[in-house]
């Protein structure tokens, strides 16, 4: 079942729910819709469930015409955010109900309703709960009975909105890695929104981040954070710092700084906008001459890991680096202490000399150069 | 502590001495302006004796009221059931122009006295009315016959039903309706197996209110009867012919059926309220 997404767009009023999106989804992938609340991804996820219907673009799955196809007869399975379970129904005959409202022609007989009910409550682990109503079940229970109830039409292609939003915070890690283990044996393509970053790069095949109703960017997990294609992303995924810098002669010229790159070729001068990852902040405790100078504020260790707060006057900003909690303590760092920061790559976002907007196409990445011996010092 | 703790006692039974005043005070409001007016219909209605009170429940005349209510009732609840689930559904589930509109007009008939819409019905299709002279010509009589009694109580009744379950359903989202269409059920699937259960007891509720103004309406009912006996009197309007008539025995004994009827309507509402309440909760926070 391949989903072709081709340029759809819808109004509200006066704001863009969607605009201009478009996107393809492979057989048996498990895909997230991810972004702050407003940016379009419940929006699309009801177009293609078809409660919802787009002022203009296309919906194609395997060259069918979806939006032809009324949301009665798509076939799809949905799972509502607070579930939606029928309340005067038993778990039984909600999971039940889309065989029970097929035409006659293709209803199933009541013994083998029975018989798919039970078979499907066993894998949702609920069996023994057949008889029970939606109010006497736990969060976690109703939201496999609503997996089950969607799951019951044999449908190809799942849909979840929200799905771990309204539990526990340990329910939630173990139920999406059940959930993705029952995606993987049923051959499902799955496409799931969420808000929270830490489901999506857990979970996903591909990530599809969206912000204002458009598609910042997809891409895996790992490319999603590693690479980030736009500022919103640098700054919705993961923690950055973002930068303030210049680019002079193919140099880059950070606050007191100017970093060698062979990146920078080919740009214009001009100012622009860097963000480099906590993680990818090196720090010397013997002073370098490459690199800012910096005061060490704050030593947060939480667990693993340790947030460092860096006061970098040449900059006039504060930075925050990461390392490892381990390493933190073995080179005694303390605040108050006086570092040396370099940068080991940031992300360059030329900034449009008219609108002054960070250009997305002439996005580069920089490894600055640093002289052998510095390199040498602090690992 | 010593010292003290006589002056909280005061203070405790002065708290409990005000409870109590209030307490009584409510009670005898209630005995002086409810209580005592419905044991009066029952002691007036048996004054002279169980015969007369069974000869004028069942005087033909009576007779002919009662099922003309039953009848009246009978055809302007379905009516009024029926639209006040339509209307209250596409309140709740669509967004569309006028809807604030259409709000406002189905309250109208709680802000209308309901002598002003019965006499709008004697304005319109009465003998000098507007569309008087075309009824004639066809012969249709609508004024100073049942069927103006049934339009009359279906207006005064309106607001019954649709006023019960806009704020639950309001409350209760579409998300389920939208779950069981996407299930692949139909309209009406959707409707008797999703909806209609999810409202059963406010609609029986409304209904039930409904049911209970349409037998007991006066005021516009009145205008359009005509009070012919025996054909156009409805049971309030018979009580009070029987009165005009200085037969007050007469008239006690049929205004007990209707608080007989007034009695059942609030034992059966009582009984949802406490069996169904939580699902009834909706609708707290109004009143009418």
């Amino acid at each position: 079942m391949t989903l072709a997404i081709n340029r759809l767009s819808r109004r509200f009023a006066d704001f863009r729910a969607l605009d201009d999106v478009s996107l393809s989804i492979a057989p048996g992938e498990f895909i997230a819709l991810l972004g702050p609340s407003g940016s379009g991804k419940t929006t699309l996820l009801r177009i293609l469930a078809g409660l919802d219907f787009p002022d203009a673009g296309a919906l194609d799955q395997d060259g069918r015409d979806l939006l032809r196809v009324s949301a009665r007869d798509r076939g799809v399975g949905l799972v509502f955010q607070h579930y939606a379970l029928f309340r005067h129904m038993t778990v039984f005959e909600n999971v039940a109900f889309g065989l029970r409202v097929r035409k006659r022609a293709r209803r199933p007989s009541k013994a083998e309703i029975a018989d798919r009910v039970d078979k499907l409550l066993k894998r949702v682990q609920l069996d023994g709960m057949a008889q029970r109503y939606p109010s006497q079940l736990s969060g976690g229970q109703r939201q496999r009975v609503a997996l089950a109830r969607a799951l019951a039409i044999e449908p190809e292609l799942l849909l979840l909105d929200e799905p771990f939003g309204a539990l526990d915070a340990q329910v939630r890690v173990a139920l999406r890695r059940w959930l993705r283990h029952l995606h993987e044996e049923m051959g499902l393509t799955t496409v799931f929104v969420t808000h929270d970053q830490e489901e999506a790069l857990e979970l996903a095949d591909r990530v599809v981040v969206m912000n204002r109703g458009r598609i910042e960017q997809v891409g895996t997990p790992d490319e999603i954070y590693q690479q980030p294609a736009t500022p919103f992303v640098f700054e919705f995924i993961g923690k950055s710092n973002k930068v303030p810098v210049r680019i002079h002669g193919g140099r880059l010229q950070a606050g007191d700084q100017r970093f060698e790159a062979d990146a920078l070729e080919g740009l214009a001068d001009g100012s622009a906008v860097a963000y480099v990852r906590p993680e990818h902040l090196a720090l010397s405790t013997t002073p370098l001459e490459n690199g800012w100078k910096a005061t060490l504020r704050h030593v947060y260790l939480s667990g693993s890991v340790a947030h460092l707060e860096l006061e970098v006057p040449g900059l006039g900003q504060t930075l925050e680096a990461e390392l490892g909690g381990e390493e933190a303590q073995r080179r005694s760092l303390q605040s108050g202490m006086h570092v040396t920061v370099q940068p080991r790559h940031l992300t360059v976002f030329p900034l449009d000399g008219k609108s002054g907007e960070p250009d997305l196409a002439r996005r580069r990445v920089v490894h600055p150069r640093y002289g052998q011996a510095a390199l040498a010092r602090w690992r | 502590m010593e010292a003290a703790l006589p002056l909280q006692r005061s203070r405790f039974t002065a708290r409990r001495l005000v409870h109590a005043l209030l307490i009584l005070a409510a009670l005898a409001f209630l005995a002086v302006f409810l209580l005592l007016p419905l044991a009066a219909v029952f002691v007036e209605a048996l004054r002279k004796g169980l015969g007369t009170y069974v000869a004028a429940v069942v005087h033909p005349e009576a007779i002919a009221a009662i099922k003309l209510t039953l009848l009246v009732a009978a055809i302007a609840v379905p009516l009024n059931t029926v639209f006040g689930v339509a209307a209250a559904w596409a309140m709740t589930r669509f967004d569309f122009r006028g809807k604030a509109v259409l709000g406002a007009i189905i309250d109208l008939p709680f802000s209308v006295s309901p002598v002003v819409s019965g006499l709008i019905y004697v304005l319109l299709f009465g003998a000098q009315g507007w569309f008087g002279p075309w009824l004639q010509e066809h012969d249709i009589k609508l004024i100073f016959a049942v069927p103006g009694l049934v339009l009359a109580t279906i207006f005064v009744t309106l607001p019954f039903v649709a006023r019960e379950l806009i704020p639950l359903m309001q409350s209760q989202g579409s998300d389920e309706e939208e779950a069981a269409r996407v299930l692949g059920a139909s309209g009406w699937q959707i409707f008797f197996r999703v909806t209609l259960p999810n409202i059963r007891w406010a609609l029986l509720y409304g209904v039930l209110l409904c049911n209970a103004r349409a037998m007991g309406e006066f005021g516009a009912v009145s205008v359009v009867s005509g009070h012919i006996r025996g054909l156009t009197n409805t049971l309030p309007l018979h009580v009070e012919i029987l009165y005009n008539d200085y037969n007050y025995a007469g008239a006690f004994a049929v205004a007990s059926l209707l608080a007989f009827l007034a009695l059942v309507t609030l034992g059966l509402k009582t009984f949802l309220e406490w069996r169904y309440g939580t699902e009834l909760a909706a609708r707290a926070g109004r009143g009418h």
